[in-house]
């Protein structure tokens, strides 16, 4: 015979293959195939829908980038990205009174060139309140379209020639929406569109006039992160790139929000997936303990072990990472197709980074978890052929989990990229862990108590549980785990969703009115009231400019975050109150009593970092002339996705109160009485009416596709729970299965093996149904108050659900997995062992 | 004892003052108490004795399973006492084969493939065809792909025996081989065992509690309380 040196891939792909069809390797293979499904699935789902949500914000920014400028924009920047595969078009806008007989008002002209908006569509109708239609042109040259309050406030309609500058055109269509309308304080007068030809024939730009030149991009995605990288190195001065991480705070806010379900179902997905590989990595090692003891007899070194283990769990890695990612594109597939009304819209293509991303989490699931067990499997004696009692030295599972933890935890760093999220979760689990651990061993030592107290059977199962100890305790513990997160899911995740989705309610506001004088204040009340339509809210604003924090003049600082220097530039509104808003939230410092009077502000807590703003820092302010100056004394968080008036600046009562001000509200308005708003516009001409459902209805979709999503992922989430629990009936079958057919040859009538069975696992699983109620109680708590800012409401559900849950299903289990010990004869049991 | 002398067959197996402590409650616990042996090539010993008397002990440590506490032990040139457990492990795999009561078949791997393992962990190339002919030679081609779980035990044992021969081993160890098998089983087993024995001129050293069995070796020795009490061999009767 010709002997070589032995391939150890040769020997482990011929264990492997053997096993796999020995059905050795069903378990561990199972729980990889989760881990991979579950992550590529919800990488390819989030992928495709984060796409649709991006599309959708893109579509407010009517671009996917956008070039700002004061100054006309080169046409080379249009070849540019003709060269590099996007699309452009031009926006000009500026502020012109115009005319349309005797009757003006202030519109905001927007030029735009064809193409315009390149994300996004606009919406027209043919006269007022008219029928409103998609269209995908803009206006022909000559004409021009005009929104309904442009029209309110000339009083006039569709047909009417208006004089714009130097020119005339004919308003052929009422513009209902622009995908940019967004809201601003800026952007305050109607909106007249017209074609960029006529541009020039208006006149309106000229030296000193106030126009502001957009150009917009559109294109693929790694297309325009290119360009975005090109551009950012070209900028000059004046101009200034916007993405869609720029668009409104409210969307922002949402998709955030969205950002952190999906991570957290993916994330949890994850770890429960590696803690069924840990098992099943266990189960299969312990399970071939005679095997290496055999091989080592035979010659093979521990080097070769090792190594042929190694090169095995690589081979179970590819393998599984490729079949375990085709399955998750599946999954996913099949998802959007049942999606498909819901989303109303085709979900563009994934990527293929997912897949990569499948054989990574193969890779790092199995080498942290897995590998550990099966690398201690190479220390087995070969004397254990002889003396079966001989075992590989006792794994120090603390220092093997840490690497396993460290993998997967460089893993979820890499994927999510938000650091605290990931800390966060992560010190939740290895809490819940240690938690269910300590309480896992207590319940297990309370049991022994019982034993006295119950008949034979139940003595039998009860002692079994306490004989076991640790592995007892590590079952109660994986059992616990996986029910944790199914009732977490079930229960915690409805009540979530319901909160979350309520935050934006029904009757969320959907028109901002401002400019509103003191003296209007109570008219406008009595009108709103008069027109059955609650009394809101009117908060005081007033316009300052920036001029010093801590004494130094903000024009000759220099800001890190360039969006803060553009802060200290510009005009600030800024606003007093005596109580904090509902949905404000104070992160550091404190908030004043409301009878507090004197001189200090409250800043939402990312404009100050912008700002580069520490508490107690001096910000002074230039309001008509006039300096005034207020101590930080606190640092809010600020659900922009409330749509009720915020400000960045929040002054105590006392400081702002004798400088002019004007009050601005909010409220909602039915679609059917938006004639009440042209009315309030009449009799009130001075205030301004932003109309927010074309943002809210965005913010809704972007809710609606997300929780959509959310709940997909945790499909994914609830196979990976029922993969631990599975995992951990097989981690014991074979030792029960054994001793149960020792019990029948010793006698012991089916129905008494079958009620200690039953004994042992119903007690197992009503310990784990209280870990587990108990767990998913804090966990849905901390998630709630910490995560997602929202309201946690008890649920007794949980409570009965979990014992009774962890009772029925791991005692079916437990006596599925025993079944054919009492059906089969126990000697084929004992023989085969 | 024997030594290796011109025109004899040469030592194969040689253990000098051998002793094995092991910790236990009560304090170190001498269950291998210098013991010393040679084996000749072709030889077949017999280690017989009641339980607890060091046979398996003994066993182990002179196939290189475990380490003595004291004392030394060569392996054909190698002094197996001087290698560590990766030279252990190679010698093994080139001179040693097993034979264990409770037969150590791979319950994932069919008859053939057992018998395959011990080649393709040497890297030999027609491991299929040798581990054939080698299941012909014990009469199971018939259940070659049989799992070991749909094997009788008498049938095991005929697939450890062959994985034991098909390396082509210069010691065969077998630790009570028929112990897990009825009296005619058993018999056909070692009768089969006896005949590769004769067959491919392998030294076997064998452990057992049947005198009967024992007997049909070239020498027995008798072990109690971790020494050799006393040794008889064929030629010179008990």
């Amino acid at each position: 015979m010709n002997k070589r040196r032995p391939s150890t891939l040769r020997l482990a792909w011929k264990l492997l293959t053997r096993d796999w069809r020995a059905g050795e390797l069903t378990v561990l293979a199972s729980a990889l195939l989760v881990a991979v499904a579950a992550m590529t699935g919800v990488a390819f789902l989030t992928d495709r829908v984060g796409q649709a949500v991006e599309m959708r914000a893109a579509e407010s920014l009517a671009a996917d980038l956008r070039l700002d400028s004061t100054r006309p924009i080169s046409d080379d920047y249009a070849a540019l990205a003709t060269a590099n595969g996007l699309r452009s078009a031009h926006l000009s806008s500026m502020p012109s009174v115009v005319f349309d007989g005797e009757a003006n008002t202030l519109a905001a002209i927007r030029a735009v060139t064809a193409g315009y908006p390149l994300r996004g569509r606009l919406k027209t109708s043919e006269r007022l309140l008219g029928e409103v239609e998609v269209t995908d042109t803009i206006p022909a040259p000559g004409e021009a379209w005009a929104a309904p309050r442009l029209l309110a406030r000339l009083g006039a309609d569709t047909g009417a020639e208006i004089e714009v500058g130097g020119t005339t055109l004919r308003v052929t269509r009422v513009l209902d929406f622009r995908p940019d309308e967004g809201w601003s304080f800026v952007d305050l007068a109607p909106t007249l569109l017209i074609n960029d030809a006529d541009l020039g024939a208006t006149e309106l730009v000229q030296p000193g006039s106030r126009v502001s030149y957009r150009m917009l991009f559109a294109g693929q995605r790694d297309a325009v992160d290119a360009f975005k990288d090109l551009l950012d190195a070209r900028l000059a001065e004046g101009e200034r790139l916007r993405d869609i991480q720029d668009t409104n705070p409210q969307i922002r806010s949402s998709m955030e929000r969205a950002g952190r379900f999906l991570n957290l179902a993916s994330m949890v997905s994850v770890l429960l997936a590696a803690v069924a590989v840990a098992m099943a990595a266990r189960r299969y090692s312990h399970r071939h303990r005679d095997r290496i003891a055999l091989l080592k007899c035979m010659g093979a070194s521990e080097s070769t072990i090792l190594r042929s283990n190694v090169w095995q769990l690589l081979i179970l890695a590819l393998v599984g990472g490729a079949v375990g990612s085709l399955l998750g594109f599946i999954a996913q597939l099949g998802l959007a197709w049942l999606m498909r009304d819901l989303i109303g819209q085709q979900l563009p293509a994934p990527g293929l980074a997912p897949a990569v991303l499948g054989m990574i989490t193969a890779l790092s699931v199995l080498a942290g978890f897995a590998l550990p067990d099966l690398a201690r499997m190479g220390k087995t004696p070969p004397l254990r052929v002889l003396r079966r009692d001989l075992d590989p030295p006792r794994l120090r599972y603390g220092a093997s989990w840490l690497a396993g933890v460290a993998a997967v935890l460089a893993l979820l760093l890499w994927i999510m990229r938000d650091t605290r999220l990931v800390l966060t979760i992560f010190a939740g689990a290895t809490a819940t862990f240690l938690a269910l651990g300590i309480t896992g061993a207590l319940l297990v030592k309370a049991l022994r108590g019982f034993r006295g107290a119950a008949g034979v059977a139940w003595r039998y199962g009860l002692a079994n549980i306490a004989r076991r100890g640790r592995e007892s305790v590590v079952q109660v513990v994986a059992f616990g785990l996986g029910m944790m997160v199914l009732l977490l899911l079930s229960t915690v995740r409805t009540d979530l969703m319901t909160t979350w989705r309520q935050s934006l309610p029904e009757n969320a506001p959907n028109q901002f009115l401002i400019n509103i004088q003191p003296q209007e204040v109570q008219a406008m009340s009595a009108f709103l009231t008069g027109h059955d339509l609650a009394a809101p809210r009117f908060v005081p604003l007033v316009r300052a400019r920036m001029t010093a924090i801590n004494g130094e003049d903000v024009t000759q600082m220099t800001f890190e975050d360039p969006q803060g220097e553009s802060w200290a530039r510009r005009d600030a509104n800024l606003s007093w109150s005596d109580t904090l808003q509902a949905d404000n939230r104070i992160v550091a410092g404190t908030f004043w009593d409301p009878s507090f009077r004197g001189a200090e502000v409250s800043v939402e807590e990312e404009f100050g970092r912008e700002l580069g703003l520490a508490l107690g820092d001096e910000v002074a302010f230039d309001i008509a002339g006039e300096t005034i100056a207020a101590t930080v004394t606190s640092f809010r968080t600020v659900e922009w996705d409330s749509f009720s008036p915020n400000f960045f600046m929040v002054f105590a009562p006392g400081v702002l109160d004798a400088f002019p001000a004007t009050y601005i509200t909010s409220l909602h308005v039915e679609d059917a009485r938006r004639d009440v708003v042209l009315d309030l516009m009449r009799q009130f001409p001075s205030v301004t009416a932003i109309d927010l459902d074309a943002v809210l209805g965005q913010v809704r979709d972007v809710m609606d596709k997300a929780a959509l999503a959310v709940q997909a992922v945790f499909v994914f989430t609830l196979l990976a729970g029922l993969t631990v629990l599975w995992a951990a009936v097989q981690a014991t079958r074979d030792e029960r299965r054994y001793e149960s057919a020792m019990l029948r040859t010793f006698g012991a009538s089916k129905r008494r093996v079958l009620t200690g069975v039953a004994a042992e696992f119903l007690a197992i699983g009503l310990l784990a149904g209280i870990l587990a109620a108990t767990g998913a109680t804090l966990a849905g708590f901390l998630l709630a108050e910490n995560l997602f800012d929202l309201e946690y409401h008890f649920s007794l559900q949980l409570w009965l659900a979990g014992p009774l849950l962890g009772m029925l299903f791991v005692g079916l289990s437990g006596m599925a997995a025993t079944w054919r010990v009492i059906t089969h004869a126990p000697v084929n049991v004992l023989r085969a062992a | 004892m024997s030594t290796s002398q011109d025109n004899h067959p040469q030592t194969v197996l040689k253990a000098q003052e051998l002793s094995k402590q092991v910790s236990s409650p009560e304090g170190p616990l001498t269950i291998l108490d210098r013991v010393s042996l040679d084996v000749r090539e072709g030889e077949s010993v017999a280690i017989v004795g009641a339980s607890g008397a060091g046979k398996s002990t003994l066993l182990g440590l002179l196939a290189g399973l475990d380490v003595p506490s004291s004392g030394r032990i060569w392996l054909g040139a190698a002094e197996i006492t001087a290698l560590d457990e990766d030279g252990r492990a190679a010698l093994r795999a080139d001179k040693v084969g097993f034979v264990f009561q409770s037969f150590h078949l791979l319950a994932s791997l069919t008859a053939i493939e057992n018998v395959m393992l011990p080649l393709e962990l040497t890297g030999t190339d027609d491991a299929g065809p040798a581990a054939l002919q080698a299941i012909r030679t014990v009469g199971l081609e018939p259940r070659k792909r049989h799992y070991p779980h749909q094997l009788s035990g008498g049938e095991k044992q005929r697939v450890a025996i062959a994985r034991a021969f098909v390396v082509q081993p210069s010691v065969l160890f077998a630790d009570e081989p028929t112990g897990n098998l009825d009296k005619r089983t058993g018999e056909a087993v070692i009768d089969l065992l006896f005949k590769m024995n004769a067959d491919t001129g392998t030294t076997l050293v064998l452990v057992t509690h049947d005198l009967d069995l024992a007997e049909r070796c070239d020498r027995i020795l008798f072990m109690d309380a971790g020494r050799i009490e006393r040794e008889s061999s064929r030629s010179a009767g008990h």
